[in-house]
């Protein structure tokens, strides 16, 4: 039984697909990663498999047992406006609203999961914090924390290392890692290929349509499958270079 | 002082009056915080002029006037917020538009009818004679029903106002808490705007939240302290406008205008204060 399945899919804005034919599966306790170059789509498929866009064609096939409010999601850019009065600790607790459904307050164990989220980010002395007066890293390492807490069973994140000094960026991918051997399962978006490589296991790749000014896209996946097959593949080839190291 | 406050108070009207606008200062600026951050300032103004014309023909009619007024806003916001959220039409735009509409059907209707009276005077202005018996009775409910469910709901409105789409993506039904925000606002405008006037409700909105934000950085800092700030602006507004025989709207405003400078004052001097202190830490 497959998590999210696209038949044939395209997404885009006001009816004008940028990404079209998209035909993959995810399965549950899979770490995909998607990759492609600037402008390829990868955001807006993100936003396309929340439900934020609507597909523009084809089919999405979404089963029952990926429901949304188990799912935690790392947006690329927030529209959290500078100057809003919120504390850290408030910012990463509301990850947890969309399980409460209509429950009115937090409970001892959200409570307890945004601690523990925050204390593995590294936040937890920033609890107190004002959001909008922290470094753009800090930043980013709430908002992580934020999906982390809001993600039972499944999690996307669009460009979780982007902003993140060396250190937290190998201690996210560590903790990726570890919630995906808990069984959780991971959507990504990375410009930092090796990594990709090295922890995913399936790659989609996304490319530019050739299309003037990105007018109804056709045939913008370059590649889906498992790593492996794609390390070996001529898209990694080009996109790469030709380094890959492991 | 004790004198002028049980003098005061011995009038029935006058603790009718203040028993319900305390309420409406509450409810109003609660809502105020998220309103504010929503970029939605001015919908205190525009839903006010909505009630304006709505009493406007329910006077026409002699109709009560509440009975009117609250329907009448309660669509006009769901109006306004669809078509901010489905049109190229901005918020603020969306806002001055239906304003100035239902200004003119109001003011067409009044010179239709009755005229530029007192009533229509006091709809512009507010008069804390105008509440009736069965008004504060139903303002009164209205209000604590507006203030139950900002308690219940604090979180999600809270999660709906700093990244709405996050709490979409992660299954909030957001489309049902931004109609909650704009209802309670609809019901707390329709019932503010008979005491503090048309023109002056919106103050009641935007005053406290500005004012706590310049000195708490916490979404619930911010929201208890404006609805504190908006309760004894409230309180002292009444007392200096039965003192000085000033209308009760404009006097709360002026309470206000003076908090707002207060807090400003209080906000810049903090950070001052760190800033020098951080400064001689680096000398030495
Ligand atoms: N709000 C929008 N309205 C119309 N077109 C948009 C909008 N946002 C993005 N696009 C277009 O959709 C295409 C894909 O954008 P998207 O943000 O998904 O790219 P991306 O793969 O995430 O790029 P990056 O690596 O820079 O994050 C781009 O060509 C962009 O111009
Ligand atoms: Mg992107």
């Amino acid at each position: 039984m497959s998590l999210i399945a696209c038949k044939n899919a395209s997404f885009g804005y006001e009816g004008n697909a940028v990404i079209g034919n998209l035909d993959f599966e995810i399965n549950p306790g899979d770490y995909l990663c998607i990759v492609g170059e600037n402008g390829s789509g990868k955001s807006t498929l993100i936003k396309g498999l929340l439900g934020l866009k609507t597909a523009v064609g084809g089919n999405v096939f979404i089963s029952k047992e990926f429901c949304l409010n188990q799912t935690g999601y790392l947006p690329q850019q927030t529209a959290a406006q500078k100057d809003f009065p919120a504390s850290v600790y408030e910012a990463v607790i509301s990850g947890r609203l969309g399980q409460r459904g209509f429950l009115p307050f937090y409970s001892r164990k959200d409570k307890y999961a945004a601690q523990e989220n925050m204390r593995s980010l590294n936040i937890w002395d920033l609890r107190n914090k004002c959001y909008a007066e922290l470094s753009g890293g800090q930043q980013r390492r709430t908002l992580l924390a934020r999906a982390l807490c809001a993600a039972g069973k499944l999690l996307l994140l669009d460009e979780p290392a982007s902003g993140l000094d060396p250190t937290a960026t190998r201690e996210m991918y560590g903790l990726i890692k570890t919630l995906n051997a808990g069984g959780m399962s991971i959507i990504m978006v990375s410009h930092d290929i090796n990594a990709a490589l090295k922890c995913a296991s399936h790659i989609l790749h996304l490319q530019k349509c050739g299309a003037a000014q990105n007018l109804n896209c056709q045939n913008t996946q370059a590649f889906f499958g498992k790593t492996q097959d794609y390390i070996k593949s001529s898209v990694a080839a080009d996109f790469t270079g030709g380094k890959i190291y492991d | 002082m004790i004198d002028t406050l049980s003098e005061m108070f011995s009038y029935a009207f006058i603790v009718r009056a203040f028993i319900v606008g305390l309420l409406i200062s509450l409810c109003s600026s609660l809502l105020g915080v998220s309103l504010v951050l929503k970029r939605y300032s001015m919908i205190g103004d525009g839903l006010s002029h909505v009630g304006f014309g709505a009493l406007a023909v329910a006077a026409a009619l002699s109709a009560a006037p509440l009975s009117v007024a609250v329907p009448a806003v309660v669509v006009a916001a769901f109006v306004l917020l669809r078509i901010s959220e489905n049109t190229k039409i901005k918020g603020d735009a969306a806002i001055a538009l239906i304003s100035t509409s239902s200004l003119a059907i109001g003011v067409a209707v009044v010179s239709l009818t009755t005229g530029m009276n007192t009533d229509v005077c006091n709809y512009m202005f507010g008069s804390i004679l105008a509440m009736s018996k069965s008004d504060v009775n139903l303002s009164a409910a209205l209000a604590v029903c507006v203030l139950i469910l900002f308690v219940v709901f604090y979180n999600k409105i809270f999660a709906v106002t700093f990244d709405e789409t996050f709490a979409r993506a992660t299954g909030v039904k957001t489309g049902i808490y931004n109609m909650l925000i704009a209802f309670l606002t609809a019901i707390t405008i329709a019932l503010g705007m008979r005491m503090m006037g048309a023109l002056l409700i919106s103050s009641l909105i935007i005053f406290p939240a500005l004012t706590a934000m310049r000195v708490f950085k916490k979404f619930k800092s911010v929201t208890i302290c404006a609805a504190i700030i908006s309760v004894i602006c409230f309180f002292a507004g009444i007392v200096c406008s039965y003192l000085y025989a000033t209308p009760a709207g404009a006097s709360v405003v002026i309470i206000n205008i003076a908090a707002f400078l207060l807090f400003s004052a209080a906000g810049f001097a903090r950070r001052r204060f760190r800033s020098k202190t951080f400064f001689k830490r680096g000398q030495i």
